[in-house]
């Protein structure tokens, strides 16, 4: 299991758009479980609904665990989109 | 006539008749089932069925609205892939042994619930995302197609609220416009009749569609929110008025955006903005105006119940010369007088105000009030092109006066360290006969003129212009005034200044020719005049 903390930079903070890629994003790596903590709580970053529904805001620490089939890598890309804004 | 009135979100008029928008009752009946894996497979179809569905509405968004606002379907896929939301789904078959349809509706419920109480407005409008995804799934379950309900007049679509996709799937060419009894702003809806250019209204309340029937006639007003229901004849022509000024701004927006202001034979003119609070901006860089050829300094002093600080104002102009980005900015010191009251300033009523004191005769009486707004403008220089321009001269003293109290103010920001542009333009104003019949004077002392025609008429002619009863002595195409114009014109050019019209006048595209012919270097006129001038002086041929 792999961790780092990051921090939301989307002015909207994770709105509709950044979760969906979030989301599509984790989802694609089968074998690894990408979980989110924010606000205390734990969301899984696989779930759309759940991403959006947390109501991360902009500028908020996030801490991004990969666990599972090549964590390091999953990890780096997951805090590699947190950090240039999910492109926006 | 029926009136109601909801949050227009795409300013444009629409005319025609109402067709409210039938969507197929979807009642969820609650049933026992007996086999819960026949369940999941049923919804396992749907949903296959819902995501092809969702593909086709994205390709047709992606070419009508583009990218960015069709990635809400891509989002809607995978919100119908989400986890979470599956997994309550198939709870509920499971341990309720219950129809899909019933496992949905709740799992529906229960999610929009969740949306609907957060705090963030952005995040309550997603119940309605929620709800559209869930209605698409239970629709799949009962057999049946989604009809198209439009026939082919083209209509005002009038619905309690409309999902996006809804939205999208109207037949484009058909809609003149969209009524909602329900919605947001942050709705999609909104969002998308924004891009799809069609005026929509939304939250005009509950009552409106037990009011409306098909096939009643209506004027929708995008811009104000109103929409007028079986109006009456004075009400449907105000409106039709507006809508054919609307679409022929839209037009030349369109044809002219980021055209030069050229003749067909290559003379070219500046056509500036006028404007008169720091709110205008947004219209002038709208309209595509070169600059701003009079910033009216009055606003400053008009919404303040003291004199404005020297902080204040150079807090605002240095906020307008931010905005335009280096193009030009012609601010006119203080005009104020009998006629523009300020308490503070404590003027005596007059008998005759135009006449009186005001404008450059208080800033010279009372210079202190002047040399704080200098000092104001000379300080924000330094964040753009800013012109200066002076009102009501009359003569050389006047002028001289005035460079002197510049220079002092110069120095002063020189020995307090403070920063400004050197390459300030300086300039008078032409609205008194006397202006213009001395421009050979003054032109040598000054980088530009800017003929006010409005108080030149008034003065030259000896009409007030606010007294109708001899609105037909007042002449605003007199030969004396264009004599004047063209005299100061002349003047300017012998000595190596630049002309410019900031009055009415300027707008008046039947002498646009005119002052072109007599050399005319800029035209100043309201923010939504500048294309239709751009529009006048490209059809222009000076060589003829």
């Amino acid at each position: 299991m792999v961790s780092k903390k990051v921090t939301v930079v989307n002015t909207q903070g994770m709105h509709m758009r950044p979760a969906g890629i979030l989301a599509k994003a984790a989802a694609s790596h089968k074998e690894c479980k990408v979980t989110l903590n924010a606000y205390g709580k734990s969301i899984n970053a696989k779930a759309v609904m759940q991403i959006m529904s947390a109501g991360i805001k902009c500028g908020t620490e996030v801490e991004i665990i990969c666990d599972g089939t090549e964590e390091q890598a999953v990890l780096d890309e997951i805090a590699g989109m947190f950090e240039n804004g999910f492109g926006e | 006539m029926n009136k109601f009135t909801g949050k227009g979100v795409y300013g444009a008029i629409a005319i025609g008749k109402i067709l409210k928008f039938q969507r197929r009752e979807l009642s969820v009946k609650r049933k026992h089932i007996e086999d819960a894996d026949s369940e999941k497979s049923r919804l396992a179809t749907a949903k296959e069925l819902a995501v092809h569905q969702l593909q086709e509405i994205y390709e047709k968004a992606l070419k009508e609205v583009g990218e960015a606002n069709a990635q809400i379907f891509e989002i809607h896929m995978m919100m119908i892939e989400d986890e979470d939301y599956n997994e309550s789904i198939k709870n509920i078959i499971e341990t309720q042994m219950v129809n899909t349809e019933y496992a949905v509706a709740v799992t529906s419920d229960n999610f929009s619930a969740m949306f609907g109480s957060m705090e963030d407005s952005y995040m309550k409008a997603r119940a309605a995302d929620i709800r559209d995804i869930s209605n698409r799934i239970i629709s799949n379950l009962s057999a049946g197609e989604r009809e198209n309900v439009i026939g082919d007049e083209k209509v005002i679509i009038c619905a309690d609220d409309l999902a996006p996709s809804e939205t999208v799937l109207l037949d484009k060419e058909k809609v003149l416009a969209f009524v909602t009894a329900f919605g947001s702003s942050n709705s999609h809806t909104a969002i998308l009749a924004r891009n799809m250019n069609i005026p929509a209204i939304i939250g005009v309340g509950s009552d409106f569609l037990d009011t409306v029937k098909d096939g009643d006639y209506a004027v929708v007003d995008g811009f104000t929110g109103e929409i007028f229901v079986n109006p009456d004849a004075e009400t449907t022509k105000r409106l039709q008025k507006k809508q054919q000024e609307d679409e022929e701004k839209k037009r030349l927006l369109q044809n002219l955006k980021g055209k030069e202001n050229v003749t067909l034979d290559g003379t070219k003119i500046n056509i500036y903005a006028n404007i008169g609070g720091v709110d205008n901006i947004g219209a002038v860089l709208l309209n595509d105006a070169g600059g701003i050829g009079l910033f009216r300094s009055e606003f400053l002093y008009l919404e303040n119940s003291d004199y404005p600080s020297e902080e204040q104002q150079f807090a605002a102009y240095k906020k307008v010369l931010e905005s335009m980005a280096g193009k030009k900015v012609i601010i006119r010191t203080l005009d104020i007088g009998a006629d523009k009251q300020v308490d503070y300033f404590n003027l005596a009523k007059e008998e005759n105000p135009a006449m009186g004191y005001r404008a450059i005769r208080i800033c010279l009486t009372r210079p202190e009030i002047f040399k704080t707004q200098l000092r104001a403008l000379y300080r924000a220089s330094a964040y753009g092109n800013l012109g200066i321009m002076f009102p009501m001269i009359t003569s050389v003293p006047e002028l001289e006066a005035i460079l002197k109290i510049c220079d002092e103010v110069k120095d002063e920001l020189k020995s307090d360290g403070m920063e400004y542009a050197e390459n300030i333009e300086l300039g008078i104003m032409i609205e008194t006969p006397a202006a213009a019949i001395i421009s050979d004077r003054l032109a040598p002392m000054v980088d530009f003129f800017s003929v006010g025609t409005n108080d030149l008429t008034q003065y030259t002619l000896a009409c007030d212009r606010q007294n109708s009863i001899i609105e037909r002595f007042c002449d605003t195409h007199h030969e004396a005034i264009l004599r004047l114009i063209e005299l100061s014109a002349q003047n300017a050019h012998a000595n190596g200044a630049w002309i410019g019209i900031c009055g009415e006048l300027a707008a008046d595209t039947s002498l646009t020719e005119t002052f072109l012919r007599m050399g005319i270097d800029e035209l100043s006129v309201s923010p939504s005049f500048v294309l239709r001038v751009r529009d006048t002086v490209r059809n222009i041929n000076l060589s003829e």
